[in-house]
């Protein structure tokens, strides 16, 4: 297990001739220097700084969530919350497409599970030929902190299978901190919201799936045991009242 | 005769300092400065694509910074919108913060920092180098080093630290009083110094090396703030 520490940009992390400088480091003469704010990570000899804050830095493979910004006559422009705007052609979408009405399949505001595909000089290119990925027709979308996306999903995935279990929603996050939620209940996507939320603020703590399982028996407005439609609606606000 | 300063601070002493990052939820980074009665907030956007296109560097990413003082934070309400005045201060933030930072990464983009003044008693400009340099690192900007700033000044012929309202503009006996800002990076380099005034070469030294000391104490606070927000 590597200790980590925060540092700040122009830290001294290690002094030495010792250490080797990885990711968002340098080496001066003084040791290993953080260029970045950050958690710092020694792993054997390689010291990395590991960021906590800033824009999407889009890498290839990774699937984003993005928003139509303007239809062309070849594809779409989709904002994906990063400095380059990313392209998806029409040659990657796996369906027929007329190509005189591409608003038809996708309009300006319409948001999209998209993957990265590669990325150039002129932009990011985008496609949509993988499961999983596609049009989103429902559900709600809020926008965490790229950098903690992992937290979100946690250790192989252990983080967000909770919320999806506790919630009954599925989830989709995207690497570019863009998340989508549906549900069948609207009181359920907010559950998750929260819970989203919640793991966002929280990311600094050990023990944090532990801490998730323990919010949701506190915050959950109500068990699993079903109820009739007509008493749902006024549970949750009971369930906040008497908390306080 | 020593000039006596009114607030009863030693000639180095600077007024009381505090620092806070993440003030601004919806900025990328962003901090808040403030020393003694002047406050000074920042926040940080991007790197995001620079507009207008013209103004693009496809070699490396640019900063922009916008340093505007609110029309409520001098006594006298001061005329909304850019003036001689901001357009020169936010152009020495800029060259006061741009020898840190590690753009290359980022050709065709730009980083806007927007400072605002929201209360204003002397020293502004130091206290928004010092914000936008801790809002800058708070947005995850790749940069050598933090940026401390501080002016310090001759009161007629004594030397002081961090120079206020009073001293900055409305002492007028003797020889009147010159205002130093300068900038000062971790590592004790100069990014920025004006001066608008006179003042002999060995006092400047002196002051500079007192400035220097004082850009060190600053610098632990910027960097407490920077840590701070993370504990919980």
């Amino acid at each position: 297990m590597t200790e980590r520490k925060i540092v700040i940009p122009g830290e001294v992390i290690v002094k030495g001739d010792d250490y080797l400088p990885g990711e968002w480091t340098e080496k001066t003469e003084k040791g290993i220097v953080s260029l970045r704010y950050g958690l710092a990570e020694e792993n054997k000899r390689l010291v990395k700084v590991i960021p906590l804050s800033g824009v999407y830095h889009p890498r290839r493979g990774n699937v984003v969530i993005g928003k139509v910004e303007n239809v062309t006559f070849n594809g779409w422009v989709l904002n994906i919350g990063c400095e380059d705007t990313a392209f998806l052609s029409l040659n990657e979408v796996p369906r027929f497409v007329n190509k005189d009405s591409l608003e038809e399949v996708m309009d300006i505001g319409d948001s999209a599970v998209v993957k990265i595909w590669g990325i150039n000089r002129r932009g990011i290119d985008l496609s949509i030929k993988s499961r999983g990925l596609g049009k989103i027709e429902e559900g709600i979308i809020i926008e965490i902190n790229p950098y903690k996306v992992p937290r979100v999903i946690g250790k192989e995935g252990s983080m967000i299978k909770i919320i999806k279990e506790e919630t009954g929603c599925n989830i989709t996050v995207g690497q570019n901190g863009f998340v989508w939620i549906k549900g069948d209940k609207i009181e359920n996507e907010l559950l998750a919201k929260k819970a989203i939320l919640f793991v966002t603020e929280k990311s600094f703590i050990s023990g944090l799936t532990d801490a998730v399982t323990k919010w949701f028996k506190e915050n959950k407005p109500f068990e699993k045991v079903s109820k009739p439609s007509s008493n749902q609606e006024n549970k949750p606000e009971s369930n906040k009242e008497s908390k306080k | 005769m020593a000039y006596k300063r009114t607030d009863g601070r030693k000639n180095s002493e600077m007024r009381p300092i505090k620092a806070k990052v993440g003030v601004i939820p919806n900025a990328d980074g962003s901090a808040m400065f403030s020393i003694g009665n002047t406050i000074a907030i920042a926040a940080v956007y991007g790197p995001k694509k620079m507009h207008p296109q013209h103004q693009q560097d496809p070699e490396k990413g640019v900063l922009r910074c916008t340093y505007n003082m609110n029309s409520f934070s001098v006594s006298d309400r001061i005329r909304p919108g850019p003036s001689r005045r901001s357009m020169e201060i936010s152009k020495i933030t800029e060259w006061a913060l741009s020898p840190i930072l590690m753009l290359k990464k980022y050709p065709g983009s730009v980083v806007d920092v927007h400072i605002n003044i929201i209360q204003a008693d002397a020293g502004t400009r130091c206290a928004g180098i010092n914000a936008a340099s801790m809002a800058l690192a708070h947005a995850g900007i790749p940069m050598k080093n933090l940026v401390s700033s501080i002016s310090f000044g001759k009161i007629d012929k004594t030397l002081v630290l961090d120079l206020d309202k009073y001293e900055d503009s409305d002492f007028k006996e003797g020889e009147g009083s010159t205002d130093i800002p300068i900038s000062v990076t971790a590592d004790g380099k100069l990014t920025h110094i004006q001066l608008d005034g006179k003042i002999d070469k060995k006092q400047l030294i002196e002051g500079i090396k007192m400035a220097k000391k004082a850009c060190e104490e600053i610098h632990e606070i910027q960097k407490q703030a920077l840590k701070d927000i993370i504990k919980k």
